[in-house]
């Protein structure tokens, strides 16, 4: 800070001499060159024993740890996803053989149904046919028998129209056999 | 007292009749005591350089040391700081180097925290730039060329030596391309400080010329006191450009270390 100092390094520059003790360019000063030194060993000592003993592995660590965690919570992810995935397998598998099953239970319950109504459908019919069978026969014994009155009316009537007619007896043989005439014609 | 028109400020510095220290451009890298210390015979001061070395210290430990002190899975702005500065010098090592690159990791570490952290302390006004000392560059450099010769040569011995015999060589080639090697090889220390200590010379100078420009077209009458704020536009331009290079040259620094280890653990390319 000495004013001659400053004077010195104020005039000389990269000029070297003049007559200043100083006069030198500054980082060219020699007589700087040993307390520099002496001090950058020292400071630069202190500062990679600080970081190659605690700063280094420290943030070593911290990035580690991360990186560690940043894989764990992946791998639980995924680990999560296959559970979730089986869990979706399973359900999509339930839901398949409870649906198969509830068709299979359809279609028996179907085809249950189908055959029971079948037999019924059978019997009635069988009986429907059976009752159609007797009321058919009842209806032919009828006619049958009503066929039989009708020749019997109609003689009775032919009779009774030939005698209120003619006013004679009636011939029962020649009506028979006109009634025979009109059946066969 | 002071012959004015001498020196570094010649251009336009010249008009003004004395030149405080405020406009000399080198009296910011004077290296003063301030504490004087003498051991054994050799002066071991503490000097403003050695004041600001503690200072680039400090930083860098209150970065690295204080700010991963919780060790923050989800990292806070300091730690996530210290972090990008590790993985930045990490990756750096590793891919000029390789992965057994990785166990000079914390010299270049070191070296390029201590490199980038003079460079920037060194662009606030007042403070003094530790790597603007070729002494201190070329100890660093010195470091760096000692740390492989020896790593190379306990590691491979002579065959450390292949260094300097390229293969492939016509035997009528060999001894100009071994002079050429060892030339080069002699001339990384030199080149790697003074290309440091260069950049921070040359880049404070400029700063300070503008400074001083700027003082003076105050200083002057009418139209020169109206463009006094071009050359401070300019200072705020180059302390910027002063920023990118404190950056770059401590990568520079840290890349070709690692390029010059490299060599240490893979000799004979």
């Amino acid at each position: 800070m000495a004013t001659t100092d400053q004077a010195g390094h104020a005039a000389g520059t990269e000029v070297p001499g003049g007559a200043h003790a100083k006069g030198t360019f500054p980082p060219f000063d020699a007589t700087s060159f040993a307390p520099q030194l002496i001090w950058l060993a020292l400071i630069f000592g202190a500062l990679y024993l600080l970081m190659s003993r605690l700063a280094l592995p420290r943030v070593e660590g911290i990035l580690e740890a991360r990186r560690g965690r940043i894989a764990g919570d992946l791998d639980d992810a995924s680990a999560m996803q296959d559970k979730a995935r089986a869990a979706g397998a399973a359900y999509d598998k339930t839901l398949a053989d409870a649906k198969a099953k509830a068709q299979a239970m359809a279609q028996q319950m179907r085809d249950q149904l189908a055959a029971e109504s079948d037999t019924k459908r059978k019997t009635l019919e069988s009986d429907l046919n059976v009752k159609l069978a007797d009321a058919e026969r009842t209806i032919g014994a009828n006619k049958a028998q009503a066929m039989t009155h009708v020749v019997e009316i109609a003689t009775e009537a032919a009779a009774d129209i030939v005698r209120q007619i003619t006013g004679k007896p009636v011939d029962a043989q020649a009506i028979a056999r006109a009634m025979a005439a009109t059946k066969t014609a | 007292m002071i012959s004015a028109p001498e020196g570094a400020i010649r251009q336009g510095l010249d008009t003004v009749a004395t030149p405080s220290k405020a406009i000399d451009p080198i009296h910011q890298f004077i290296v003063e005591p301030l504490a004087r210390i003498h051991l054994f015979g050799v002066d071991a001061s503490f000097t403003n350089a050695s004041l600001f070395m503690v200072v680039v210290l400090l930083a860098i430990t209150f970065l690295m040391i204080i700010g991963t002190a919780q060790k923050s899975l989800v990292p806070g702005r300091l730690q996530s700081a210290a972090e990008m500065s590790y993985e930045f010098v990490a990756n750096t090592v590793r891919s000029t180097a390789g992965q057994e690159g990785m166990k000079f990791f914390p010299l270049v570490f070191s070296l390029f925290m201590f490199v980038l952290f003079s460079n920037l302390i060194g662009i606030v006004p007042y403070t003094f730039t530790v790597t603007s000392q070729i002494v201190v560059t070329f100890a660093l450099a010195a470091l760096v060329i000692l740390t492989v010769i020896l790593y190379g040569t306990y590691k491979h011995g002579t065959h450390f030596l292949h260094l300097f015999v390229p293969s492939g060589v016509p035997m009528i080639l060999m001894p100009f391309i071994v002079l050429i090697e060892v030339i080069s090889f002699v001339s990384r220390p030199i080149s790697l400080s003074v290309r440091l200590f260069a950049n921070m010379l040359a880049g404070h100078i400029t700063l300070k010329v503008f400074g001083a420009f700027v003082a003076m077209l105050l200083g002057g009458t009418g139209a020169a006191a109206i463009l006094s704020p071009l050359p401070l536009a300019a200072i705020v331009a180059l302390t910027g450009f002063e920023i990118l290079v404190a950056f770059l040259q401590a990568y520079v620094f840290a890349i070709l270390t690692c390029v010059y280890l490299n060599d240490a653990l893979h000799p004979g390319h």
